[in-house]
């Protein structure tokens, strides 16, 4: 294995945290009852094709995509649609989802429900990226960008390599490593199946150095096999934000992506760890994007787990599971503690972006009184893009939005280090969202005129 | 209900806070603290809690009275404007001059610009310099050291700094080596402003400081650099006039403001390389204003004309922009 | 001595008298011929620049006025909600109709009382960023946050947030109806309405759009849709914008029976005198009744 890399600039170290990294992927009982929403990916929902009453299989499709940046949705689970109603979701806005009573668990025809390891790519490259795009594939790092839009590279460009995104930089999730860990092989096909997809010769696994032993693994069974030639796999040092798209390509590949500009401009495709997996499942088993590795954790959760779940499960029947809602929970978060989004309600179903579900008591989520800014310029010092917070932070509240466009507030990949390091708990980062949230909107209505 | 906390990520936070920084700031002060208490006596404890009392006391009305703002004193930053600006007096300075210095340091230094993070010059300095030019003879008169445990406590036998002894010397014509062969010199390395003297105490302060990630290294050690050179270049052409550089590094204000002034966040640079060239212009600064200025210390002043061109160099001193095309 | 000064005082007076021309020929030279009825105009205007008008400010809109009364011999459709339209009418020599006065109204009643929080926001004090990281601390979709977008964009000062009520809250003597506060909202809270004889008028407190059983969840005033006022209106003043209520100021006749069948306590209805006379009556009705 080579020594490990970083990316050069930024960066901060949060306490790991990883407390079930070495609990193994349980596969969670199939609910009583799935609330599947129809938006879950980024873009545009899908549009529902089963109504009241209908009986549906499992991996069936149940909402169809609608535009280009969207994602086809599968039940995943038989029985019997109930309702295509609102659901609240975390955010407490009201999103449509199906609601399908389970009866049994009988699949589609046609997918391969076996443990069988396929190794053998039958598939062409169209097809490849087809079966990505109808089986409903997105980002299961958390940003939920559909895959296959990302697979299809423009005609003036060509991939030189395949990233996979191992680096679960987020401290307390780890169902990236136990993916890793109990399904190298299925993984390991998976990549190959992306080399083929976008025409790659290499390809190379970017792994935090505190998962030495899934990154040793691969590595073994990587020299021991040809067919996994053109595979390498990359130690990175433990840092925040290891797992931005721009910070793995420049940490593995010493390739810079141009400011606005998308990866693929350095010849790289980044692909996390789950959606490589899922993939594999897809084009080998044709198996759509059912279920995913969940993280259930927090430092007073009684057994911290990861579970195979089944999407549109209750998260209340996830956090039963590890010993109940600890006392003085006072946050519960989708995702992982830095980029992850606070929850209103404990019920939510798990869609396909939730790769953790964090509980935090009071002790961890402590009310934080914003101060003054001391310029003391740790959030200029720990950017991982190079940008200057305090100064966004500043103009966009004063609405000052063509000076945060001039100061590349745009760059910004909401990484949260420097509210993270911030010594007067300023929401940095509250303020620079919406800085460019309206920095979007007014270069939008200028490329309009 | 449940009331859970909904804000935006991140959720975690590292440990660093206002109020930690400032009470760290503060621990890194006591060594040069304690070190004044052996020099001067109970003189250095009077001073020193009088002007902390005074700069804590004038914030709180401040904030009480004319802002009607939230209380703001606990952070700690008015004790360590107190402590700092009460370093920079003279052991025997009447309380009333402290006070006034407080008063300017915090009302016009700090408060006048919307409190802590805000101001432009570092509000000890701002209060010395003001106490400087409205009260000279008290505030260039030092106290030899009367120390704790020593005899000479009843009187106040008043002496010139050493760098204020060479200064005055080399202007009458007397060469640098027969200026450090009077007979009280080695009394007046020890003479000064209460946090001046005990230099190895503020060198353990500055590295607790730094060890604790609350400076950079940069800083203080670009500063001394440069006073370091300037004053060697000067001292290999022409010995007579210029002293040996170890008397510019370890007399006088410079360490105490290389490593607790200058490294003000409120005031200095952003990026580390606008640390560097503000670090640089200080030491320069310094230096020129000792050995040809009029005064025989020159750390405030540079310091204090370096704070304003922060805004400068900050908008110079951009960090490295990550995917910069390039040109 | 003496020549000191005198010299000093000759330099200075040359010199003083040397700027002076220059500065006068510049000025001339320079000059802008701008129509004198500009200022005048300007000088009617309440100067607060909010920006109400349309105009940059009221310099511009001063600008506008003039030369719309030039070139069309009217200011229809130039308006300032501030200022007295019939002396900038005035000015020009030309007369303008009175409108009604209008004034902002925020439609949203859930103050912590009616609507209880459910959770606790904590970070930048933005609605319209709150309004995107989740549906309010309340649970309504269409509550106000709270967090005052509109105070900050108000000139007049006329909008604060409630410390106990959690909602904003419209000063009605300093509001001037501009109508910056309507763009400010991320929520389409705040509404133009016109005053209303005698300052009274009547309106739906609530912009909700949620279904009726989840507005009940969330809030004790939310309008949830049941037509009880669309019927009783007797001027068809109401109309149901989806599952909301909305009454037409313009047909409005301020009767207040909607007011009276509403079950929710949605529609408010502010300056009226009390209402005992009525009570009493409706009382006495009750009682006969029994």
């Amino acid at each position: 294995m080579n020594p490990k890399k970083t990316f050069p600039i930024g960066g901060v170290h949060p306490e790991e945290n990883k407390l079930s990294s070495d609990k193994p992927i349980i596969t969670f009982p199939i609910p009583k009852q799935v609330i599947i929403p129809l938006g879950q990916c980024l873009g545009a929902p899908a549009d529902a094709i089963v109504k009241k009453g209908d009986e549906v299989k499992v991996g069936q499709i149940i909402g169809t995509a609608k535009g280009f940046i969207s994602a086809n949705v599968h039940s995943s689970v038989s029985g019997k649609v109930t309702k295509v109603d609102e659901i609240m979701d975390h955010t407490g806005y009201r999103k449509l989802a199906v609601f399908i009573d389970v009866e049994g668990d009988e699949w589609l025809e046609g997918i391969d429900t076996s443990d069988t390891l396929v190794k053998e790519i039958t598939l062409s490259r169209e097809e490849i990226i087809n079966r990505v795009k109808d089986h409903g594939i997105v980002g299961l790092g958390g940003a939920t960008f559909p895959t296959s839009v990302k697979l299809t590279i423009p005609k003036d460009k060509n991939a030189e390599f395949v990233l996979i995104n191992a680096a679960e930089c987020e401290p307390y999730l780890t169902c990236d490593n136990r993916l890793l860990l109990e399904k190298q092989n299925e993984f390991l096909v998976g990549v190959k199946i992306l080399m083929k997809a976008v025409d790659a010769p290499k390809a190379i696994i970017g792994i935090e150095a505190n998962k030495k032993k899934a990154a040793k693994q691969l590595h073994k069974i990587i020299k021991e096999d040809k067919y996994f030639k053109g595979i390498k796999v990359q130690l990175l040092q433990t840092k925040y934000p290891q797992g931005g798209e721009k910070q793995l390509i420049k940490a593995c590949t010493g390739r810079e992506v141009p400011s606005g500009k998308l990866p693929i401009e350095t010849g790289c495709v980044v692909v996390n760890v789950a959606s490589t997996y899922a993939i594999y499942e897809a084009v080998q088993k044709n198996k759509p994007l059912i279920s995913r590795v969940v993280t259930v954790t927090g430092k007073s959760v009684k057994n911290p787990s990861n579970f195979m779940v089944r999407i549109g499960t209750s998260s209340t029947e996830l956090i039963e599971a590890v010993g109940g809602l600890p006392e003085n929970t006072t946050n519960i978060i989708n995702g992982g503690p830095m980029m992850g989004k606070s929850v209103s309600v404990s019920e939510f179903p798990v869609i396909k972006g939730t790769s953790g579900i964090l509980m935090m008591t009071d002790k961890e989520a402590q009310p934080r009184q914003a101060g003054n800014c001391l310029r003391c310029g740790k959030c200029v010092n720990v950017c991982p893009m190079g940008l200057e917070p305090y100064l966004l932070c500043r103009m966009a509240k004063n609405n000052m939005f063509e000076e945060t466009e001039a100061n590349y507030i745009m760059d910004c990949i909401e990484c949260g280090s420097c509210e993270f390091t911030c010594p007067a708990n300023i929401p940095l980062l509250d303020y620079i969202r919406y800085g460019k949230n309206k920095t979007g909107q007014l270069i939008r209505s200028r490329n309009q005129k | 209900m449940n009331n859970y906390l909904i804000s935006g990520s991140p959720h975690i936070h590292g440990w660093e806070s206002t109020k930690k920084i400032m009470y760290s700031v503060v621990i890194a002060l006591m060594p040069a603290f304690l070190f004044s208490i052996y020099y001067f006596g109970f003189d250095a404890i009077r001073v020193t809690l009088i002007s902390v009392a005074a700069c804590v006391l004038i914030e709180w009305l401040i904030q009480k009275f004319l802002i009607k703002g939230p209380c703001t004193i606990a952070d700690g930053s008015a004790i360590i404007t107190g402590i700092l600006l009460a370093f920079n007096l003279p052991s025997n300075i009447p309380a009333w001059m402290i006070i006034v210095g407080a008063i300017v340091a915090i009302g016009i230094g700090k408060m006048s610009f919307g409190g802590l993070g805000n101001n432009p010059f570092n509000p000890a300095l701002v209060g010395r310099v003001f106490m400087l030019i409205s009260f000279p003879v008290a505030m260039t008169t030092w106290p030899t050291p009367r120390p704790l445990l020593g005899d000479a406590w009843t009187d106040a036998i008043t002496g010139p700094t050493l760098l204020g002894h060479l200064k005055e010397g080399i202007s009458q014509g007397i060469s640098a080596n027969d200026l450090m062969v009077f007979e009280n010199v080695q009394e007046l390395i020890y003479s000064g402003s209460l946090g001046e003297t005990g230099s190895l105490a503020i060198i353990i302060g500055g590295l607790f400081l730094i060890l604790r990630k609350v400076i950079d290294w940069q800083t203080p050690v670009v500063i001394i650099a440069t006073v370091a050179l300037i004053a060697t270049a000067c001292w290999l052409i022409d010995p007579v006039h210029y002293v040996n550089p170890m008397i510019h590094i370890f007399s006088g204000g410079l360490l105490l403001g290389a490593f607790f002034m200058a490294t003000d966040m409120a005031t200095s640079p952003m990026t580390i390389n606008g640390k560097i060239i503000f670090a640089i212009g200080v030491g320069a600064l310094t230096i020129i204003i000792r050995l040809w200025g009029a005064y025989p210390e020159g750390m405030s002043f540079a310091i204090l004309i370096m704070n304003a061109f922060v805004p400068l160099i900050n908008k110079v001193c951009k960090p490295k922009r990550f995917g910069k095309p390039v040109k | 001595m003496d020549d000191i000064l005198l010299y000093s005082l000759i330099v200075l007076g040359v010199l003083g008298g040397i700027l002076a021309v220059i500065l006068y020929i510049v000025a001339q030279k320079f000059k802008v011929e701008e129509n004198p009825l500009i200022d005048e105009v300007e000088a009617t205007l309440s100067g607060a620049n909010c920006g109400g008008c349309g105009f940059a400010g009221c310099r511009a809109f001063a600008e506008a006025c003039v030369k719309s009364a030039h070139d069309k011999n009217n200011i229809n459709g130039l308006f300032c909600t501030s200022s007295d339209m019939t002396k900038v009418a005035a000015v020009l020599g030309l007369t303008v109709e009175v409108a009604d006065p209008t004034i902002a109204v925020v439609r949203c009643n859930g103050t912590c009382e009616n609507a209880p929080k459910k959770t606790h926001y904590e970070g930048a004090d933005i609605c319209a960023f709150a309004h995107t990281l989740f549906a309010g601390t309340n649970g309504c979709p269409n509550s106000c946050l709270g967090l005052g977008d509109c105070v900050k964009k108000c000139v007049f000062g006329a909008i604060h947030i409630d410390k106990e009520k959690g909602i904003a809250v419209i000063d009605e003597d300093k509001c001037v109806g501009c109508g910056t506060c309507t763009k400010a909202c991320p929520r389409g809270i705040i509404e133009i309405r016109p005053k209303g004889k005698n300052n009274r008028r009547v309106y739906v407190d609530c912009v909700n759009t949620e279904k009726g059983a989840i507005t009940m969840k969330n809030c004790k005033v939310g309008c949830i849709g049941c037509q009880k006022c669309l019927k009783e209106c007797p001027f068809e003043a109401i109309e149901m914008r989806g599952t909301l209520a909305y009454i037409n100021a313009d047909k409005c006749k301020s009767c207040r029976k909607c007011v009276d069948v509403c079950p929710r306590g949605s529609i408010a209805a502010v300056n009226f005198p009390p209402r005992k006379p009525k009570v009493e009556v409706e009382s006495v009705n009750n009682e006969s009744k029994e």
